[in-house]
Parts: C-alpha cells; structure tokens; sequence
C-alpha cells in the first residue's frame, strides 16, 4: 500500500495550504474592516506621492492599522524598486 | 414576538436557498407560523425550490409598492402547514428593495404574529444582501469548504456587525455558521478544508454541517425541500440544525467517512 500513501501525500497540502493562506488574506482584510473610514484613502494618497520620486506598483506599499490598549499604530511598510547597479 | 432569520454568505450558489427552503419548512413542520421570503429581486429561485412558482400571483416589491396586500401576495404552502412565501420581483429595477419598504413588510409579518421569519439573500454585498440582513435578529451564515466561500463569509460577518439595525443599535446580530455540502472522504484525504479549520479561521458558533448529497438535487427537481426527505443525509441534517436553533442539543452527525461493512468493501 505504499504506492497509495505516497499518492495521499501529495494531497495532504491542498486543504492546509488553503487554511494558511485564508488565515492571512482575513486577518489582513479584518484590520482594514476595523481600521479608520480614512484607511483606503489614507492609503491612495501615499501611493501618489512616492509615485513623484519613485515608480512603485500597489503591493508594494502595506499600510497597516493595529488597534492597541493605550494608543492605535498606523503601519506603513514600503517596498522600493530593487536598486540597478 | 417575532425573529427574523438572515440566511447569508456573500459568494453566490453556497447554498442560501437550499437552506432557507429547508430551515422555514423545519420551523414550520414543529408548529411555528413561518414566512420565507425571497430577496434575489430579478433571480427569483425559492419558489422553485418550494414547488410554488405556479401559484406566484404578486411578489414582494409588489407589495413594496403597494400594488398588493401582504395577505394577497403571501403563497400559502401546500404541503406544510404553518408556511408561507413571498416571492422576489422579477423586476430589473435593482433600488426597488428599500430600507422603509421592507422594514414596513417585515413589521407587517410582526403585527400577523408569525414566529419567524427567514430572509433568503442573495449573493453579493449590494443593495439585496444588505436590505436581507438589515433587520435580522439571527444570522445564518452559509459557507462552503472552499477558500473564496470562507472569505466571502468573513466580510458578511463584517457587514452584520456593522450595517445592520442591530449594530446600529449597539446591540449585535446572533451569528451562526452552518458548513454546507460538506465532504468527510476529500476532507479526511487533506483535500477540503475541515470543520475545525474553518470554524478556526472564522470563531462563530457552529449550528450545523449539512454533506455534500445527492439529494438535494432530486428535492430540487421535484420542488420539495430536501427537509421532507427523511431517508437522506442531508435532510436529516437540516433537520439536527433547525432544532439546534430551537435550542435543542444534538450531536453533529455525517462528519466521518462511512466505514464500509467487509462486504461492501469487497463488492462496492
Ligand atoms: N448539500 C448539498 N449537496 C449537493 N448539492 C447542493 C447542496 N447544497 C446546495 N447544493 C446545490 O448547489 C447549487 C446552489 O444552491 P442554492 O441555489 O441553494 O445556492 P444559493 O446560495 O442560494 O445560490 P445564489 O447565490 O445563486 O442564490 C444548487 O444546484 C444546489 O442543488
Ligand atoms: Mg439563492
């Protein structure tokens, strides 16, 4: 029965691979849910200044906005062009 | 005093309807005077599913604007007593549903004294799905094993939270998820995503897991709620969720694959 099990075994991945990822892809969509109205804005606006100085393409800017005890963090986390040399 | 039943899920052929035929016809099987009406306005289905679509005279927009009495429009079924569907509009006129319209019909069906009253959305987060879970007390939030199901499921979750009467009251909708055409053998396989994974990734309480069946297709064709097949697995496990919305305990069942007897094995 080895044959069979070695055939399981490709499998086995699809179902976690899909519980990984949705994990991620929700908690992402759920910060952005519970954030500020302002967030997508908030978000356009930065893309268009970096876009003067740098060409940048949407995921490579992460804005972030985390609810805390005391105070909210607002995250930004961008990604540039890879440097030519 | 009534409940008004959202039965939801954001992506589109999960189930909602399936479910809502089953669930009002549950209710009304255990006593309980029960109105379904269908909020998919120009996707008019659940008639179908109710085997009532010949008797489809005025529908819910109708209603809405007055062109017909509540009373008129309400389709009496037939086989189950208790039971009563509104149908949608056929109309292409997507802003027909509105929020003082259908908070007027549904306060009507208060006044009429019916015990429930189950809201079939349609898929989507538009103007449907929101009047459909706008002034629900419960949720049944319908997902399949899939990832853009699980998703979609998280932002209606979402939405009730915050787009609802309930949320705007301060007060919150009651969630409950139920798994449709649930597979044991692809999830014991790794190939589906399992209960517990998705009632990890989504932490609402589970009222039910319904198998993938044959069966509903065949309730389907014939326009009989799967419910009233009590030989199928998936009858009889709408049948252990309706009475655990009643409050009742039952055990979750049709979540293992069936063990074949030694014979079975050999011969199939
Ligand atoms: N448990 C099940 N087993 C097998 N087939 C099922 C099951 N539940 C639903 N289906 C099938 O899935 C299809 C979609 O079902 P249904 O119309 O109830 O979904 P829906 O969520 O109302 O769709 P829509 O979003 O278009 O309104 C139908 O063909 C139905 O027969
Ligand atoms: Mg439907």
């Amino acid at each position: 029965m080895a044959w069979f099990d070695y055939f399981r075994q490709g499998k086995q991945g699809s179902a976690k691979l899909a519980k990984e990822r949705l994990q991620i892809v929700i908690a992402h969509e759920r910060i952005d849910r519970n954030g500020p109205e302002y967030l997508p804005q908030l978000r356009r606006d930065i893309m268009s200044v970096i876009r003067k100085y740098v060409p940048i393409t949407e995921e490579q800017v992460n804005v972030q906005f985390e609810k805390g005890t005391d105070y909210d963090v607002l995250e930004l986390n961008i990604a540039l062009p890879e440097r030519e040399h | 005093m009534s409940r008004i039943v959202v039965v939801t899920s954001g992506k589109g052929g999960v189930g909602k309807t399936t479910t809502s035929a089953a669930f009002a016809t549950g209710l009304a099987l255990r006593g309980y005077k029960t109105a379904v009406i269908d909020f998919d306005v120009g996707l008019r289905n659940l008639d179908l599913i109710m085997g009532c679509e010949r008797r489809v005279v005025y529908d819910f927009v109708n209603v809405i604007n007055g062109e017909a009495s509540l009373k008129q429009a309400l389709i009496r079924d037939k086989r189950t007593e208790n039971l009563h569907v509104l149908p949608a509009s056929q109309t292409r006129d997507k802003d027909a549903l509105t929020k003082e319209g259908v908070g007027k019909v549904i306060n009507d069906l208060r006044e009429d004294h019916f015990d429930f009253v189950v809201c079939d959305s349609p898929a989507g987060i538009e103007r449907g799905a929101h009047m459909a879970m706008y002034f629900a007390d419960d949720a049944i939030v319908v997902t399949n094993p899939e990832v853009s199901s699980v998703r979609d499921s998280d932002r209606i979750l979402g939405l009730l939270q915050s787009k609802t009467q309930k949320a705007e009251q301060g007060d919150s909708v009651r969630e409950h998820l139920l798994i449709t055409r649930y597979s044991p053998s692809r999830v014991e396989a790794g190939e589906m995503l399992g209960m517990e994974d998705i009632l990890e990734i989504l932490a609402v309480p589970l009222i039910g897991v319904i198998p993938e069946s044959q069966s509903v297709l065949q309730a389907s064709n014939s326009g009989s709620p799967v419910i009233l097949d009590k030989a199928s697995d998936a009858g009889q496990a709408y049948d252990d969720f309706v009475r655990r919305f009643l409050g009742e305990t039952v055990p979750h069942r049709f979540l293992d694959v069936e063990k074949k007897g030694f014979f079975k094995r050999l011969f199939g």
